[in-house]
């Protein structure tokens, strides 16, 4: 039975150089093919917005009331589905006292790279274990989550 | 022998034998190019095809979108057929889409398709498609690959020649291949009075260059023939249309027979820059008709359906110059334009050669009028004096041709089950290939443009016999991926189709995949149901008729608990999907609908009609998986007997407390059966 085996084993073989000859014209091709699958997850981009970083978002008092009636109105659209104004958790946890437990940034960019903040940031991810839904990208510019994190903090109570 | 021995002389056989193969690369046998070659159309996972294809779904009515090289398919896109898995044609959204001047037509027959080109080359706006039953042109926005607007064509049965587009998307044609009574005249004759009664119509349909939207520009009579295919000129022979046209004989009956009596049919060449002087020089007629234009709205997600009542129609006898017939052998099918526009490929499915006809030809046989008498008050031109040559026994039953740039035809033989290379230049055959089996369509990326993409040709193949396991009576439909950056064409990749796929475009995805949209912006919904937040959702009733404004986000919907809807009422659930992120579509399903379910894109409103056919509680659901709580996604209905006096109530996540058995309401109101 060995030469049969050999004889299969010399024919893979011409047919692997024609392969290798033909696929030398189609470098597309060939590039398609090379790249491990496991690379691919990654490369797929996630569209975040621009990180907000540590004391990049300035507060002032009293709170800007035009941002505040826009931020509301955002909120009624797309995110009082999961949000309660109280400290209910409804889908999400409720939004009273939340600018108290968190930083501004830390608040803009749970709304606007919400992707990224479940990849990196812990307390995040803690909330994802608590809630077992990520939190949905709504769509929101930077300039419209400052909005809403002004209604925020209105809802705290600040003037 | 010794094995050693042997082992050294074969080893040194196929070396030698390697070399020789990579010198030529040209392993070219009948079997060998049988094999596939997997490497070529294999896409690894989480890579893209080079090419979106866009196919027509033949029986199906459908659009389907498939990658290639892989033969992946993406898509089936709901045109002509209603569509239960996404709503489409069920939702009161969509209905109006499928309306026509006979009613609503839940189904077609889906040909061909045209993409949009500017200076003859693929645009990547719009793709047409055509419906062949109940005479239709829809527009696909390739930027959402949905069904943006479908025109009906009046004076038309089996719009097959069909949507055809010009080189600036000028006009997509529309032309008919039953010649039938018209639509202003008593279709009540004798079907025997055919060639007395009976007539041709060929549409224009324009394009709006900005919207897309489509109108009936004017139609051309034409003498009583079936229309098969066209194609428009261009470049040179731009302002010109070639359609193909069979039954010369105008026989009504057995056409197997009666229709193939005449050694040759003809190419109808149209001047349609003619036709349009004709036009503005008020020569056309206006013709009472009645037609459906539906168009689908994406800001308010509804479609409008509006009925036409009249077309402008020219006719021949008023036009001189704007119609001339080519003698062409044998009925022929496809009629095809090589890249420069030079090129009149026709193909008679009987015939035994492939006539190619030049275009300056034909302008010189015209102005030196060498005609061979006339058809109808039609100019025949000499066949001579059109012809640029002969494809000498190409193969049997020649049917489509299309081309690589690179001067090349390749035409699809039904018969003989192969695609044959030649060259337009000297009409010479360079190659051929078989293919599995009867081939009818093919199609190479760019192939119908002034600028082929080439690298790629898809066969589309009516029989497929031994190619696939067997499923009963009933077997797949299939395409073949063939290379054609060398000399010699090659197959790579058998792949399955569905519907009956005739004719498709490829054109390459870095022309569209960077415009799709993801979602609809939900500041920007204006249905008039829509829910835009939680607070807005609500449930009225107007006589018999219950509104339900509901909400749908991961993962709930509000309202999810429904009472006072009544035994016999007609519930609309208005379902506005908030979310803004992308592919997050939610789906909505109720027990006992008697029509589909529905699936709203984010940032969409779409509406489900539902029936309370008896008293109960009617469960409903999200049906398109989306997150760890999709299954939490529901909500209840009571439906109670019509003297009910339950209250209309709506709410979600605020419990009452529980009532042991039914309460107070419902319990005077026990529904009939129960105990």
């Amino acid at each position: 039975m060995k030469p049969k085996s050999l004889l299969a084993t010399s024919f893979l073989l011409t047919g692997l150089s024609i392969l290798v000859a033909c696929n030398n014209e189609q470098k597309p091709a060939a590039e398609n093919t090379s790249t491990p699958a496991q690379e691919t997850a990654t490369e797929q981009a996630e569209v975040h917005g621009t990180e907000i970083k540590p004391g990049e978002i300035e507060l002032t008092t009293p709170v800007n009331k035009e941002w505040v009636t826009y931020g509301k109105s955002i909120y009624e659209m797309k995110c009082q589905s999961c949000h309660k104004l109280t400290d209910e958790r409804l889908v999400g946890p409720g939004w009273k006292d939340v600018t108290k437990r968190r930083e501004p940034h830390w608040i803009m960019n749970m709304i606007t790279n919400v992707d990224m903040m479940l990849e990196k940031d812990p307390e995040a991810q803690k909330l994802l274990e608590q809630c077992l839904v990520r939190m949905p990208n709504q769509n929101l510019t930077k300039d419209e989550s400052r909005r809403v994190l002004e209604f925020m903090r209105s809802n705290d109570g600040v003037k | 022998m010794k094995p050693s021995y042997f082992k050294t002389s074969m080893v040194l056989i196929m070396a030698s034998a390697c070399l020789l193969y990579m010198q030529s690369c040209k392993p070219k046998t009948a079997e060998s190019a049988a094999t596939g070659d997997a490497s070529k159309s294999y896409v690894a996972p989480g890579k893209y095809d080079e090419f979106y294809n866009i196919v027509s779904g033949g029986f199906n009515g459908q659009v389907s979108v498939y990658g290639i090289p892989s033969g992946r398919l993406f898509r089936i896109i709901p045109v002509f057929s209603q569509s239960p898995e996404s709503g489409y044609g069920f939702s009161e959204e969509t209905k109006p889409m499928l309306n026509t001047s006979h009613g609503f037509v839940p189904w077609d027959d889906q040909h061909h398709i045209a993409l949009s080109e500017t200076k003859g080359e693929h645009d990547g706006r719009w793709a047409f498609a055509n419906a062949n039953n109940t005479p239709r042109l829809a527009r696909i926005d390739l930027t959402n690959f949905r069904t943006a607007e479908i025109l009906e064509i009046p004076n038309s049965a089996g719009n097959h020649a069909s949507p055809f587009i010009t080189e600036n998307s000028e006009y997509v044609v529309a032309a008919t291949r039953f010649s039938v009574p018209l639509d202003d005249q008593n279709g009540d004759v004798p079907i025997n009075s055919y060639k007395e009664n009976f007539k041709g119509s060929i549409s224009f349909v324009s394009v709006d260059p900005k919207s897309g939207e489509m109108n009936i520009a004017f139609q051309i009579r034409t003498p009583g023939v079936n229309f098969d295919l066209s194609r428009a000129g261009k470049g040179k022979s731009h302002g010109w249309f070639f359609f193909s046209c069979y039954n010369s004989e105008k026989a009504n009956t057995l056409l197997e027979v009666n229709a193939s009596q005449r050694d040759k049919d003809f190419v109808m060449a149209v001047n349609w820059k003619k036709a349009e002087e004709y036009l503005k020089a008020g020569k056309a007629k206006k013709q009472s008709v009645k037609y459906a234009h539906n168009v689908y709205d994406e800001k308010t997600h509804t479609a409008t359906s509006t009925m036409r009542n009249e077309v402008l129609v020219l006719d021949p006898a008023d036009c001189p110059d704007m119609l001339y017939l080519i003698p062409c052998p044998k009925s022929p099918h496809g009629t095809d334009v090589d890249p420069t526009g030079e090129y009149i490929v026709a193909s008679g499915k009987l015939a035994a050669s492939i006539p190619v006809f030049s275009y300056a030809k034909i302008q010189k046989a015209i102005a030196d009028k060498a005609f061979d008498g006339e058809y109808d008050g039609i100019p025949v031109i000499k066949y001579e004096a059109a012809l640029h040559g002969e494809v000498a026994k190409p193969g049997l039953g020649p049917l489509h041709t299309e081309f690589d740039g690179k001067g090349n035809g390749y035409t699809s033989m039904f018969v003989s089950s192969e695609i044959v290379k030649w060259r337009i230049s000297d009409l010479q055959v360079l190659d051929r290939v078989p293919t599995y089996y009867s081939i009818g369509h093919l199609s190479i990326p760019g192939g119908p443009t002034a600028k082929p993409h080439g690298k790629y040709m898809i066969a589309y193949n009516k029989i497929t016999k031994d190619r696939y396991l067997p499923t009963g009576p009933e077997l797949t439909q299939s395409a073949q991926l063939y290379d054609i950056s060398g000399e010699k064409m090659k197959l790579l990749l058998d792949f399955p189709t569905t519907g009956e796929p005739h004719y498709a475009e490829a054109i390459p995805a870095s022309m569209l995949m960077d415009k799709q949209r993801k979602i609809y912006k939900i500041e920007e919904n204006a249905h008039p149901y829509a829910s835009k937040g939680e607070g807005m959702t609500k449930v009225e009733r107007k006589g018999n008729q219950v509104h339900v404004w509901m909400t749908a986000i991961r993962s709930h919907l509000t309202p999810d608990n429904i009472e006072g809807v009544k035994l016999g009422d007609e519930v609309y659930f208005h379902v506005t999907n908030l979310e803004q992120d992308w592919d997050v579509p939610h789906g909505f399903a109720i027990k006992g609908a008697n029509n589909a379910e529905i699936l709203i894109m984010p940032g969409e409103t779409q509406t489900l009609k539902w029936v309370a056919d008896r008293v109960g509680i009617f469960p409903f659901y999200c049906t398109d998986f989306c997150s760890a709580l999709h299954q939490e996604m529901s909500g209840y209905l009571r439906v109670s007997p019509v003297n009910s006096n339950v209250a209309l109530l709506f709410s979600t996540g605020t419990n009452k407390p529980a009532v042991s058995g039914t309460d107070a309401a419902g319990a005077t109101e026990k529904a009939p059966g129960t105990k």
